[in-house]
């Protein structure tokens, strides 16, 4: 008994309203994103919650690069996450949810998995 | 249960230990056998004759400089406090020693012993000549000697110290400082006769004599002199000439004080020392013999580091295991009257490498055996800064040409593995890279992990270089994208007026910057005054501490702290501060430096937190920043009957002067009413504590995780005086130290430490006040409320949400629960009371 899952695209907020290097934390149903927007204009959205303090604040967390990855720093424990993956860079064990993001006529959508 | 009982072993099977002597060696010895004494099997008894417990007899001079009892004081604090294994007798010298019972006997008190260790001293001598015990006439010892010493010398004009020795010469600086023209008299014919050579004792009878002492040597007093009121007058000399004089310090040698042993029959030496063998066991067996009070092989140490090794010898033998007392290094290295002088090894060899500069005051001697293989030892005047490596060479190849080490300590080449490093600890080089392979990267972690450079501290620059050498590079770079250090950025970004992190990462570093380097950057822009925290870029350097003006919390919440300059607060305000928590429902609690923290704001309830405490008159506490924190306070005079200054007035104005200040770590300070210290000021990064006739003032302290008092660093100052010491302190700190150094750390890893750190702000040797005083003025000048401000803008207000996408929504993840009466995290342990004092989560106790 397989759950279908379809994509669905919500809104989340304006282009604009997104200050390059820093986040924001938008509530999609019960789902926390954190989406990010990188010094190069990308926009990367990733899950709210810190697994290392079960928080919901990634979205809070410093923004910056280590060698060519673009990251997010927890601010609670500092552990780095990279964006594009959600992979944890300074323990590869654990990693956060990515969401594909589109950005169309300066709307910012995330992409979040509809149970149907 | 170990913390409770001072260990596992059941009271009445202890043996019990009785300490006579609470010295340096005495202490130490109760500290080396309390370590490795963890089951407890020995109850210890200390008894003191001094009313003091163990201080630095080496470092007493310091006390003229104006160190405090306390702060000579060698008793870790809470040593004899909460250890239940050791009792502490102060002012209970023994009496007599009765070995037939085993029993030790005070003026009061008899304590049985299975064990005894004398750890009496010596006492000073002073030679039989008529008028000796005149009123004027001193011994310099203890700290009871140096307050009398002071006390007489006020008004007096001219003093003379019988001795030409270390100590002596300790007690002329003594008597320089304390204001007189001083004579220093020495029966042989050079100074310091038992350290130095014929041409080492000239050269630093230059020194000395540069800094108008006068010295005589081969003089031989024939008696003192009285006044017509009976009190010193004048000394005469064996040769018939005489100089008149207001004071006389004898510091003519020690003698062991033997006296116990001598009454109770154990054996002692020719020319006095209770006598012991290797294990420092004295002829009775259960007596054993420590420090300058013991002779070994016929020869009594009156130096501290052989009173160490004696310490710890009997400290392993009453705890069965092997040790011998084998000889002791009696190197010396100290700073007499300015001047470096240094021994060590035995200085009198086959063959002598000898270099004399007359000019700039240096003589050193290397003594070599007859083939130049082999150093034996040395004698160093006017420069010992190569004493570290040339000490840990004896007994080795010499390391390099004298030449070329004299003057910069640097030595090519490199020491064995078995020289001692540090020989206060006995720490070899092998040591110290074992230490360093286990990860020890920088002079502390060595410092704590290996207790070298702990002591005398002379082998500290050994140690930076053995660092260098095991190829541990003391890397400087703040992260990745700056190879450059905090300091280096902060003169980069001031000197090349950068003002946005973009323009720096481009002109400085690379790639886009990390949680490392944005903050301190951040940190850097605002110490330069570059607006406001949140503006433009700026912004997006913050952590989220300085970018939501508040303090996360564990849930994702945050806390507010409202600025109470001083702790001083009118009713009204703390009545909007109850209000305001209350409407929010907020955790509320005092903070240890007297204000209050309101926990629990989600990140758009704090805007309209702030709306109501600015309206009522608050602004920022930036209990968030890595700025400036308190300014503790007593109530001082206004209200204390024992206060001496206005600790409250004084603490608020320095918090207004210094409040909005940023700075690589958070900075806090305190101001004490009178030295009874309640505001607890020394345990501050900057303390001040009122005197009679100013301030104290002292840098460096903290709390934390390794706790340190801050040290003095200028006594007797006026207001005005004691502000500008503070701006320059703050600026010198906040542009050399590095990311996330405290004050503590900054000025125990600066080249030169406190002394260094002095003549910066004091004596201005680098020229640089005039430029700290502006920066300082500027940030006075330029300060503004960041909660006042953001307020009103509304851009900066419009992060305070959060949802991007439903503003009005709180968090759905953050959820309270009720403990005592107020709010705080869900699954958040807490204490439950109890025999047993375990943890739970609340929901557990809810259960």
């Amino acid at each position: 008994m397989t759950a279908v899952l379809t994509q669905e695209w919500v809104t989340v907020c304006g282009y604009d309203d997104l200050l390059p290097e820093r986040g924001v934390a938008a509530l999609i149903g019960e789902v926390q994103v954190a989406v990010f927007r990188t010094h190069d204009g990308q926009v990367y959205a990733v899950g709210n919650h810190d697994p290392f303090s079960d928080a919901y604040v990634l979205s809070r967390g410093i923004v910056g690069s280590s060698g060519v990855t673009p990251t997010v720093a927890s601010p609670m424990f500092k552990q780095v996450f990279d964006l594009r993956t959600g992979q944890c860079v300074t323990d590869p064990g654990v990693s956060v949810p990515t969401y594909p993001v589109s950005c169309v006529d300066g709307v910012v959508r995330v992409g979040v998995e509809d149970r149907s | 249960m170990t913390r409770l009982s001072g260990g596992t072993t059941p009271w009445n099977a202890r043996r019990k230990l009785v300490v006579i002597g609470n010295g340096m060696v005495g202490q130490r010895f109760v500290e080396a056998l309390r370590a490795r004494d963890e089951a407890g099997q020995w109850q210890v008894t200390v008894l003191a004759e001094e009313q003091r417990p163990a201080y630095d007899r080496v470092g007493l001079s310091a006390f003229f400089s104006g160190a405090t009892p306390e702060e000579l004081s060698l008793v870790p604090e809470g040593f004899y406090d909460h250890d239940p294994a050791i009792t502490l007798r102060l002012g209970a010298p023994a009496v007599s020693i009765d070995r037939e019972r085993r029993v030790v006997r005070t003026a009061t008190e008899e304590h049985p012993y299975d064990a005894l260790v004398l750890a009496t001293g010596s006492y000073a001598f002073v030679p039989p000549v008529p008028g000796h015990d005149l009123p004027g006439t001193f011994v310099y010892r203890t700290i009871d000697d140096l307050v009398a010493l002071r006390e007489h010398c006020a008004g007096r004009q001219v003093g003379a110290v019988v001795g030409g020795g270390l100590l002596g010469l300790e007690a002329a600086n003594a008597l320089c400082l304390l204001g007189l023209r001083t004579h220093v008299v020495e029966f042989a014919p050079r100074l310091m006769a038992v350290q130095l050579d014929e041409a080492g004792g000239a050269m630093l009878r230059r020194h000395v004599e540069a800094l108008d002492l006068t010295v005589h040597t081969d003089a031989r007093t024939e008696r003192i002199q009285p006044r017509p009121d009976g009190s010193v007058g004048s000394m005469a000399f064996a040769d018939g000439s005489s100089i008149d004089v207001d004071v006389v310090v004898f510091a003519a040698g020690v003698r062991a004080r033997d006296e116990l042993a001598r009454d109770c029959g154990l054996e002692v030496g020719e020319r006095g020392g209770v006598v012991v063998d290797e294990s420092c066991r004295t002829s009775d067996e259960a007596i054993y013999a420590i420090g300058e009070c013991a002779c070994i092989d016929g020869r009594v140490y009156g130096l501290v580091a052989p009173g160490y090794s004696m310490a710890e010898v009997v400290a392993q033998r009453l705890l069965d295991s092997p040790a011998a007392f084998t000889g002791a290094d009696t190197s010396t290295k100290l700073k007499l009257l300015g001047v470096d002088v240094a021994s060590f090894g035995n200085p009198s060899g086959e063959l002598d490498v000898v270099y004399s500069d007359p000019v700039h005051g240096i003589y050193a001697k290397l003594a070599l055996t007859d083939d130049a293989q082999t150093l034996l030892g040395g004698i160093l005047v006017g420069d010992a800064s190569a004493y570290a490596t040339l000490r840990a060479s004896v007994n080795g190849p010499l390391p390099g040409k004298l030449a070329d080490f004299l003057g910069s300590g640097e030595i090519q080449g490199t020491l064995p593995g078995t020289a001692q490093v540090c020989s206060c600890h006995a720490v070899t080089k092998d040591d110290i890279l074992t230490a360093i392979g286990e990860g020890c990267a920088d002079v502390p972690t060595i410092k704590t992990c290996t207790k070298a450079g702990t002591g005398c501290g002379s082998c500290v620059p050994l140690l930076k270089t053995l660092l260098a050498e095991a190829g541990v590079e003391q890397s400087k770079a703040v992260c990745e994208h700056f190879a450059n250090s905090r300091q280096e950025l902060f003169d980069l970004i001031r000197v090349r007026e950068l003002r946005t992190f973009s323009q720096i990462v481009t002109e400085l570093g690379t790639g886009r910057g990390c949680d490392l380097c944005k903050p301190a950057i951040a940190s850097i822009l605002a110490s330069l005054g570059n607006g406001h925290v949140l503006e433009g870029e700026q912004a997006t350097l913050q952590d989220t501490n300085d970018h939501f003006l508040a303090n996360l919390q564990r849930n994702g919440t945050y806390s507010v702290v409202p600025r109470i300059p001083g702790g001083e607060i009118t009713p009204e305000k703390l009545i909007v501060i109850g209000e305001v928590a209350r409407d929010f429902n907020l955790y509320t609690k005092i903070t240890g430096g007297q204000r209050i923290d309101l926990f629990g704001a989600r990140v758009e309830q704090l805007p309209l937190i702030w709306r109501r405490l600015v309206d009522a008159g608050f602004e920022s506490g930036h209990a968030y920043g890595k700025a400036l924190r308190t300014v503790k306070s007593c109530v001082g005079t206004t209200w204390c009957r024992y206060g001496v200054q206005d600790s409250v007035g004084l603490a608020i104005a320095l918090e207004l002067r210094y409040r909005g200040l940023r700075s690589p770590h958070k900075i806090k300070a305190a101001v004490s009413g009178c030295a009874r210290e309640c505001a607890e000021a020394r345990s501050k990064d900057v303390g001040v504590i009122a005197t009679e006739n100013g301030w104290n003032l002292f840098v460096g302290g903290n709390g934390g995780f390794r706790p340190r008092h801050a040290d003095l660093f200028a006594t007797d100052i006026d207001t005005d005086t004691l502000l500008r010491y503070i701006d320059r302190f703050l600026m010198f700190y906040i542009r050399t130290a590095d990311r996330l150094q405290r004050t503590a750390a900054w000025i125990e890893g600066m080249d030169g430490g406190l002394d260094y750190l002095r003549s910066v702000i004091v004596d201005d040797s680098l020229g640089i006040c005039a430029d700290l005083d502006a920066a300082m003025e500027r940030h006075v000048a330029t300060y503004a409320d960041e909660w006042r401000a953001t307020l009103e803008d509304p851009d900066k207000l419009r992060r305070f949400v959060s949802f991007v996408n439903a503003p009005g929504t709180p968090d759905p993840s953050i959820q309270f629960v009720t403990n005592r009466g107020q709010q705080i995290p869900a699954g958040a342990p807490v204490l439950v009371s109890g025999p047993t004092l375990s943890t739970r989560t609340q929901q557990e106790v809810d259960r």
